[in-house]
């Protein structure tokens, strides 16, 4: 629709964006019948592509998931409109538009499709159309190079995904998903292999860990409203897509969830890790992603082995916990993506050392940066403690109430929790405190200006979604109730029991909340009245007592990160380029510090190397010599037709 | 008897050409076989001799015993060449490699489980002798004028394959057929000359310059 109207910019913005906002209105108000009813709604047409038909469904599970997915793409595309803005006249931004239509048609039918034909079709749309998006800058060579990567990583996944869907269809005889669910795979054998192929196929769209290396190279080189979607949403259909295969795949044996919340620690820790190690604001939200990811992941760890020891509280803690941090994640990602995006266009840079001292001259893009930053953190006053809550105590409870081969990988996965906890409030102080506080770094930030009200409002809705998830903790995890009840199986009343069970002492938390920002708005008040009449000064804010202080002298993002990415060094491989003072009267000094990916240095570059050295040698059978070639069709001919006769 | 003197005349043609440097006798050679196999369904199908025969015995030779070789004749002329020089495989070699294709072929022919028409003993051998000398002289030889022979060669040996095997071969393929090597001789010979224009050389071999 967008392509066929005028070549002017500014209408394009507003129809890509407002078309993608009414088709998001639309789309929510079922969903959230959906999601208060437990009800199912269903679409069949018929489909002259072979073994598909077009058939959607929209039950709680993909409700839940819809929900977040519409209301981003929302925001995102609004702020987009303002985002864009500056490539006005210099870039057509038709295309661009065409192609944020597509990844959000995509993705909703990926949640709907109930045929893998219909399914697989979906998802190629969601990559190719979020290829077309990364490659926005696409005469940067970077950005190509990025755009590539995604492109083999989404291929490779969507590799193992067809086999899965193939096996599957083998093993029941049908492409319908309701058939898959219904019938399930009940021998052992290929429920393994499918289990696996399952994992990495939907993990690498998710970002799990070994094969995450698409996302720290993809998310920076994108535009920041589509890195927010990307990184908020799009990701999470990886999640889905497992959950999805999971209700395929009967009943799972223990090791599954060991896997899953194994993959959910590696995953978790050194994403964190290498989040703590970045200098470049929307490389290190790239690795949070990472880490989140992980964190559902081991919410649903917990779930699987909830459902293969039979016991419901870790299945109701467990994926609700997880769920809940899908849609968690969706708001303060996109909400951290989108502030990024604000700097990036205010300053001209990404990079956490050229920056500094922001608060003063974008005051509500910090505001609603820090929201995002103590929320990402799981810190209490926010929506992300809610669900990394219900985790602990899933896991806590689990762990308590069973023995032995469930409960020490329960007990791990509690303390793996609070050191990525622990670590990602570093990570997102370094962020905040870099970015926003202090002295200006470099020249960058002279000229930084607050955003335009089309880039502030979605931030701020999505700092409001924050709070109020945590406000109203106690209704949003009630509201899983449904969509617990149609993936598991479980009884209502059991699902309510376990539920109510999270819900009491969150709701100490919440009375807590409430308190405590009842106390800070006394204070604030408090001290405005104090200081009413009197002189209030403003300095410098890093004086210290020197005469002559510069913003050099501040922390950068390496020296506030280094007591952490020295303790773990040999995980994070950090290399540092150390040129020390030397002499009485040193004259220069410098240090570089930098962290390579290590999956991407230590396992894909050589892998793919040593594969396009052995392809290469296929070459010397193409070498533009017509009589060789026809010598080829020849012998084949010849051999085939003895091969017959013989 | 008529069609076996003829199938081996179309034999020894074909040993002619792998044995022949002159690019001006392969022409004519070519030619004369391309003539004989004009006139083969006529005697394959004397007894039932209609238009239908005639008329398209009469097509194949304009065709292949006037119209191509006065193309490729032509061809020539422009790019001033009379001889394969240094073809990759040797004109002895060439013949000894044509003696094993003919055993081959007749092993093949044996063994083929096809309804010949009684008097074709020789006619499925002989034709896929030609495919096979078609083939070999389009990969062993450098000059692009010897690739079309060898692809003219190769569409007689299929020209009479289906003429010995399916005698009610509909009119409309056959004339397909024909039409398809008249503009494939057609094509190469005006690529011939623009490839020499261009280059200064028709050597099929140093076209991989070409390549990407």
């Amino acid at each position: 629709m967008v392509l066929l109207l005028s070549r002017v910019d500014r209408d394009f913005s507003w129809v890509g964006a407002g078309s993608v906002v009414i088709a998001a209105v639309s789309g929510c108000l079922p969903a959230f019948g959906v999601l208060l009813h437990g009800s199912v709604e269903q679409l069949r047409l018929p489909w002259s592509v072979p073994f598909g038909e077009f058939f959607i469904e929209l039950d709680p599970l993909s409700a839940w998931f819809l929900m977040p997915t519409l209301v981003l793409s929302a925001l995102s595309a609004i702020y987009g409109v303002g985002y864009l803005r500056a490539w006005q006249g210099r870039r057509s931004l038709g295309p661009s538009w065409f192609f944020y239509c597509l990844l959000v048609l995509g993705m909703m039918f990926v949640l709907l499709a109930r045929n893998a034909v219909l399914f697989l079709m979906a998802w190629e749309l969601m990559a190719l159309a979020s290829f077309f998006l990364v490659t926005f800058e696409h005469e940067r060579e970077s950005v190509r190079k990025a755009g590539w990567i995604y492109f083999v990583a989404t291929h490779l996944g969507t590799a193992f995904l067809l086999v899965f869907f193939l096996l599957l269809g083998r093993e029941t005889g049908s492409m319908d998903f309701t058939v898959w669910a219904e019938k399930g795979v009940r021998t052992h054998g290929p429920a393994n292999v499918l289990f696996l192929l399952a994992v990495i196929g939907f993990g690498t769209k998710a970002g799990f860990m070994p094969l995450h290396v698409w996302l720290p190279e993809a998310h920076p080189a994108a535009p920041s409203h589509v890195s927010a979607l990307m990184s908020g949403v799009m990701i999470k259909t990886g999640i889905y897509g497992l959950l999805r295969a999971l209700t395929f795949l009967g009943v799972p044996p223990l090791w599954w969830g060991w896997g899953l919340i194994a993959i959910g620690l590696t995953s978790g820790g050194l994403g964190v890790l290498f989040a703590l190690a970045q200098h470049d604001l929307k490389r290190l939200l790239a690795y949070s992603s990472v880490e989140h990811i992980g964190i559902i992941t081991m919410g649903l760890g917990v779930g699987l082995l909830g459902v293969s020891t039979d016991s419901p509280v870790l299945v109701v803690l467990g994926f609700g916990g997880g769920l809940l941090h899908v849609v968690n994640h969706a708001l303060f990602k996109g909400l951290l993506f989108l502030g990024v995006g604000a700097v990036l266009h205010g300053s001209g840079t990404r990079e956490i050392d050229h920056l500094g001292g922001l608060l003063k001259r974008m005051p509500w893009t910090a505001a609603a940066f820090l929201i995002g930053a103590v929320a990402i953190s799981g810190l209490p006053p926010l929506n992300g403690f809610v669900s990394e809550f219900l985790i602990f105590l899933g896991a806590f409870q689990g762990g308590v109430s069973t023995g032995g081969a469930v409960a020490v990988p329960l007990f791990m996965l509690v303390a793996g929790l609070a050191l990525i906890g622990g670590l990602a409030v570093a990570c997102f102080t370094k962020a905040f405190g870099i970015v926003f506080l202090g002295e200006p770094r470099s020249e960058h930030v002279a000229h930084a200006h607050e955003a335009e009200w089309t880039m502030r409002l979605p931030m701020l809705i999505l700092a409001a979604g924050c709070i109020l998830i945590c406000l109203f903790a106690p209704v949003v995890v009630g509201s899983l109730k449904t969509v617990l009840e149609s993936m598991t199986g479980l009884q209502p009343l059991v699902v309510d029991e376990n539920l109510a069970a999270a819900i009491s002492p969150l709701s100490f938390v919440v009375l807590g909340t409430a308190l405590f920002l009842a106390l800070l708005a006394a204070l604030v008040l408090l001290r405005r009245h104090l200081l009413e009449h009197r002189r209030v000064e403003t300095d410098v804010t890093w004086r210290c007592g020197y005469a002559q202080p510069t913003p050099r002298m501040q922390y950068t993002a390496s020296s506030f990160a280094q007591p952490l990415t020295d303790l773990f060094g040999p995980l994070l491989g950090t290399r540092k380029i150390i040129s020390p003072p030397r002499g009485l009267f040193p004259a220069e000094a410098a240090l570089k510090t930098m962290t390579p990916d290590f999956s991407h240095e230590a396992v894909y570059r050589p892998v793919f190397g040593r594969v396009h050295e052995w392809l290469s040698q296929l070459q010397r059978l193409q070498h533009g010599k017509v009589q060789l070639y026809v010598l080829y069709i020849a012998v084949t001919l010849i051999a085939l037709l003895v091969w017959e006769l013989r | 008897m008529m069609t076996d003197l003829i199938l081996v005349l179309v034999v020894l043609t074909n040993l002619k050409l792998l044995g022949s440097s002159r690019l001006g006798s392969s022409i004519r050679v070519v030619a004369a076989q391309g003539v004989m196999l004009g006139l083969l369904p006529i005697l394959v199908h004397v007894h039932e001799l209609s238009l239908h025969f005639a008329a398209l015995a009469a097509g194949t030779v304009a065709l292949k015993g006037v119209v191509f070789p006065w193309l490729l004749f032509r061809a020539l002329r422009e790019a001033e060449v009379t001889r394969e020089v240094e073809p990759y495989v040797g004109y002895i070699t060439s013949i000894l490699i044509g003696l094993a294709a003919l055993a081959t072929s007749f092993w093949l022919g044996g063994r083929l489980p096809v309804s010949t028409g009684e008097p074709a003993s020789l006619l499925v051998p002989s034709a896929l002798f030609s495919i096979f000398v078609g083939l070999f002289l389009i990969v062993a030889r450098k000059r692009a004028v010897n690739q079309v022979l060898g692809f003219l060669v190769m569409e007689n040996g299929i020209y009479t394959f289906g003429v010995g095997v399916v005698a009610e071969l509909p009119f409309l393929v056959e004339l397909g057929v024909l039409l398809d090597a008249f503009v494939a001789v057609f094509v190469m010979g005006i690529a011939i000359y623009h490839i020499n224009r261009e280059f200064d050389h028709i050597e099929v071999n140093r076209l991989d310059q070409l390549k990407g």
